[in-house]
């Protein structure tokens, strides 16, 4: 049994410590805004944060994850009302969707470290994650919005 | 003659049919013949008690209002702006009506083919291009082709799904005016309610039962679009919050119970069967129930996916070679050597005398090419199957239902009527999930686990291992130009036949000629006194298939590219010139709008450079100026503007959205993406070999939709073709070199 925390609760797991984290995920406990795109960490639809950091769950072997704390787009604080999920409704960023809880996901861990990004800031942070409908333009306008209501909210 | 086409289908479209426990507006055939039949309507069957469906789109339950989008979701919104075109005239509000994508019947055969099907381009609304279409669309609705593709989401159901809407919108009141004996005209219908004269309110649930029981509404007809409240106004993609939150399930996040996880291994060599396997090391694997060979090579069935996919890779197995040729020069090989009579497919059009005036003026030829691309979704082929000894069930995102139904059942020798499908939402399609890679696999797994639903996931490898690709195409464009003008083109192509494959693994095989390799290739609307098209069809070659633009995506490059050449080489302005010579007054507009938009002025000189492209796809004109910088490091792609003519904007947001993903698609796969055999099987396996665009090379992509044509047009897939050959004419004016062949990146860097 490997033990960890996801979305604050204490799960437990029968795998082997090889298993990917993604596959732990969607497969063994149900939780499936993590996506399976490519499975070699070149389109980030996986992605979740590990203690504060976002990193792509199908790089990320359970036995190594053992003990921590893992959040998924599902369990993220606040998440009705969350600024950055917000930006993504408010400027409708998704067409077939099946790459944004994971750009989401980078987005939020982007912004936490840098909290207003200059376009340069998001290519950078933003270039691991693959979208093919190509919402590209409108992923760099739903990330300057969500840095905009973030300082807002902060006044 | 536009007119006919109107009532036509209309005409086809509704009728009604009076079922025992319901009623069912909506018949299909003419009205009197369906009034004795039940078969027209698939929402009559299996309708709840004191239900009743209006048509095939509409069901109300004393409990809740279901609104059935018809096509396939692949993203572009499908599942959004359907059931809002339908609850705009039902005077519905978001939120009180659910969803569901429509099961396989031939009422929901597809209208907006009859446009790209009939031999006459787009722009031409001759009576004998509209006979000709209407004669396409009885032959779509005999034939009952139920098919989401050729950018035809709004076309096909913009004028059916507001009639239907409007339909259940006078029943209801007529019902309502019977139970409350308030006259029809006094009555008004507003948020899922119908409004008496003294304010009081009866919802549309509460008079399912009743509305059974009257005749339908049939002459109802849907409103003037100045009367709307949600369509052609910024609206909200009913799927954006639950895509956001992570709580839209797509195909592959379907669970069910006692469910068992399945990956393949299959033959690279698309196509061909399995000779031998060694699976002694996955048996022992953990996670592993089985092993199972199917036709054309193995599955592992696990407890989930990921021990499925890792005891699959560890099998060895022996391939029967390919019926291509392994190596890719050779696929080259046989496209140069298919320009001779024996291959040709048609000449599409002929104008004037090409061979007079090839010989005069200047003579300008070029040779143009094209490589095999992959779709790749990101979301990869999967699908849910069960098969009992009644039949399957199969649980798959598709964009042709009735095809999966044959398929299936051909692969594990039952009848299409015993295969239920279940449509999901997908995550991206580009044609994709137009084919099968994963239908007949699916089944004959099922087949060998009666009675256990089993997922089955395609590793991105497998999938881009059977992804069948677009066409790969040669061009020989010749032309003249004298005295600063245009005076001949002669463009011909050699190409694989993507309708065709598709047609034929559909199980309904052409002999025509592929009607896509004459897409982007006679479509031409300039003003050439000498014109000739003219494709050739290779034989032998890597199965192809329909992607995100299909025919266009590869000749829209060649034409727009060597008209480029043309203009420059008879001392022109590429956009002044295109302006000057296209003959259709709105299409000018188009162009005229982009040079607007762009604020076109010549050359930009300091190493940055304009291109300009104009292509027709899908019935739908696209203008795209590309704009580029020759940096240190490579091109840089700064701006691109587009303007498109849809005939009606019909949801603006989306519109903009999807405008903006077909020039990120047709830019990014023309940089850096092909897919080569070796060995016979492609050496592209993941996103790292075949990457098109990501966010750091994305340019800012202004768009503007024009609302002049006669019909109205899609836009899923028109504004992917300019896209390469804007930027390959942008590089020229940047660089002075000029790029024939995708991708770009084998000539030129990119930033």
């Amino acid at each position: 049994m490997i033990e960890l925390t996801v979305d604050g609760i204490k799960r437990q797991v029968d795998v082997v410590p090889e298993m990917p984290l993604l596959w732990v995920l969607r497969d063994e406990l149900g939780i499936t805004s993590a996506k399976y795109g490519c499975g070699v960490a070149q389109c980030g639809a996986c992605t979740v944060h590990i203690d504060g950091l976002a990193v792509r769950s199908c790089q990320s072997h359970i036995g190594e994850v053992a003990g921590k704390s893992v959040v998924t787009l599902e369990g993220l604080d606040n998440r009705d009302q969350h600024p950055v999920l917000q930006a993504w409704i408010e400027h409708q960023v998704p067409q077939c969707g099946y790459c944004q809880t994971g750009q989401i996901m980078q987005a939020i861990s982007l912004l936490g470290l840098i909290p207003r990004p200059t376009d340069e800031q998001i290519d950078q942070v933003m270039s691991g994650n693959l979208c093919r409908c190509g919402t590209y333009p409108r992923i760099r306008a739903a990330i300057h919005a969500a840095a905009a209501a973030s300082k807002t909210a902060e006044k | 003659m536009g007119h006919m086409q109107t009532l036509s289908r209309r005409a086809f479209v509704f009728g009604s049919a009076t079922v025992a426990g319901g009623i069912a507006f909506g018949a299909y055939g003419n009205v009197e013949a369906a009034a004795a039949s039940t078969d027209g309507n698939p929402l009559a069957t299996g309708l709840g008690p004191n239900s009743v469906t209006f048509n095939p789109w509409v069901e109300i339950s004393p409990d809740k209002i279901t609104l059935i989008a018809q096509h396939a979701d692949i993203g572009q919104g499908v599942g959004s702006v359907q059931p809002i075109m339908i609850a705009e005239e039902m005077d519905l509000d978001p939120g009180q009506f659910e969803i569901r994508f429509a099961g396989p019947s031939p009422a929901y055969f597809n209208t907006g083919f009859a446009d790209e099907f009939a031999p006459f381009v787009a722009a031409d609304q001759s009576p004998a291009a509209e006979e000709a279409r209407a004669a396409t669309l009885e032959w779509l609705r005999k034939s009952g082709l139920q098919m989401t593709g050729g950018s035809s989401t709004i076309p096909d159901t913009y004028e059916k799904l507001r009639v239907a809407g409007a339909v259940a919108r006078e029943t209801l009141k007529a019902a309502a005016a019977k139970r409350s004996g308030v006259a029809i005209a006094d009555l008004r219908t507003q948020s899922g309610h119908v409004i008496l004269p003294n304010g009081s309110k009866i919802a549309f649930v509460a008079l399912a039962a009743e509305a059974s029981k009257i005749p339908p509404v049939l002459d109802a007809k849907p409103r003037d679009p100045s009367k709307w409240r949600m369509l052609g106004k910024p609206m909200m993609r009913l799927d954006v919050r639950a895509k956001v939150m992570g709580e839209l399930k797509f195909g592959i996040d379907m669970k069910m119970d006692g469910m068992l996880y399945a990956s393949v291994k299959l033959n690279p060599n698309k196509g061909q069967p399995i000779k031998s396997y060694d699976a002694s090391k996955a048996r022992t694997m953990p996670g592993v129930k089985k092993v199972l060979e199917i036709k054309n090579g193995v599955a592992v069935i696990a407890t989930n996916s990921w021990y499925a996919m890792k005891a699959v890779d560890a099998i060895a197995c022996e391939w029967a070679p390919s019926a291509y040729p392994a190596e890719q020069a050779d696929h080259w090989k046989v496209l140069e050597s298919s320009f001779k009579p024996e291959f040709l497919g048609k000449e599409w059009k002929k104008i004037g005398d090409i061979d007079a005036g090839l010989k005069t003026g200047k003579l300008v030829e070029a040779e143009y090419r094209a490589p095999y691309v992959a779709h790749q979704p990101l979301e990869p082929l999967n699908g849910i199957g069960l098969v009992t000894d009644k039949g399957m069930e199969i649980w798959v995102g598709h964009q042709s239902p009735r095809f999966v139904q044959w398929v299936a059942a051909t692969a594990i020798g039952l009848k299409p009527e015993q295969i239920t499908f279940h449509n999901q939402w997908t995550g991206g399609s580009f044609g994709h999930r137009l084919e099968y890679e994963n239908i007949g696999v699916l089944a004959q797994i099922a087949n060998q686990m009666k009675g256990t639903p089993i997922k089955l996931v395609f590793s991105r490898e497998e999938d881009f291992l059977q992804d069948i690709p677009r066409q790969i195409a040669i061009a020989r464009h010749r032309g003249s130009v004298d005295k600063s003008r245009i005076v001949a083109a002669d463009l011909q192509l050699a190409s694989t036949t993507p309708l065709k494959g598709l047609l034929e693994r559909s199980g309904t095989p052409s002999k025509d000629p592929d009607g896509q390799l004459a897409a982007g290739l006679w479509n031409v609307y300039y003003d050439i006194p000498n014109f000739r098209a003219t494709s050739y069809e290779a034989r032998g070659l890597s199965p192809s298939t329909t992607w995100r633009s299909v025919g266009a995506s590869t000749s829209g490059f060649f034409t727009e590219s060597f008209i480029d050449e043309l203009i420059h080489a008879a001392g022109l302005d590429p956009m002044k010139a295109r302006i000057a010579m296209c003959t259709v007054p709105h299409y000018r507009k188009v162009l005229e709008t982009v040079a607007e938009m762009s604020d076109w002025k010549g050359p930009l000189g300091n190493g940055r450079g304009r291109g300009v492209a104009f292509v027709e796809s899908f019935g739908t004109p696209v203008a795209e100026v590309v704009e580029v910088t020759a940096t240190e490091r490579g091109i840089r792609i700064d701006k691109v503007w587009v303007a498109a003519d849809v005939g009606k904007v019909v949801d603006p947001v989306n519109f903009e959205n999807q405008v903006q993903g077909g020039v990120v698609w047709g830019l990014g796969h023309a940089m850096n993406c092909e897919l080569t055999y070796s060995k016979g099987a492609v050496q592209q396996t993941n996103y790292n070999h075949h990457e098109a665009m990501r966010i750091y090379q994305c340019p800012i992509i202004e768009v503007r939709g024009l609302e002049n044509d006669p019909k109205v047009r899609g836009v899923g897939e028109p504004p992917v073709p300019p896209a390469a050959p804007a930027l390959a004419n942008a590089i020229f004016a940047a660089t002075g070199k000029r790029i024939r062949e995708m991708p770009f990146n084998k000539f030129i860097d990119f930033v």
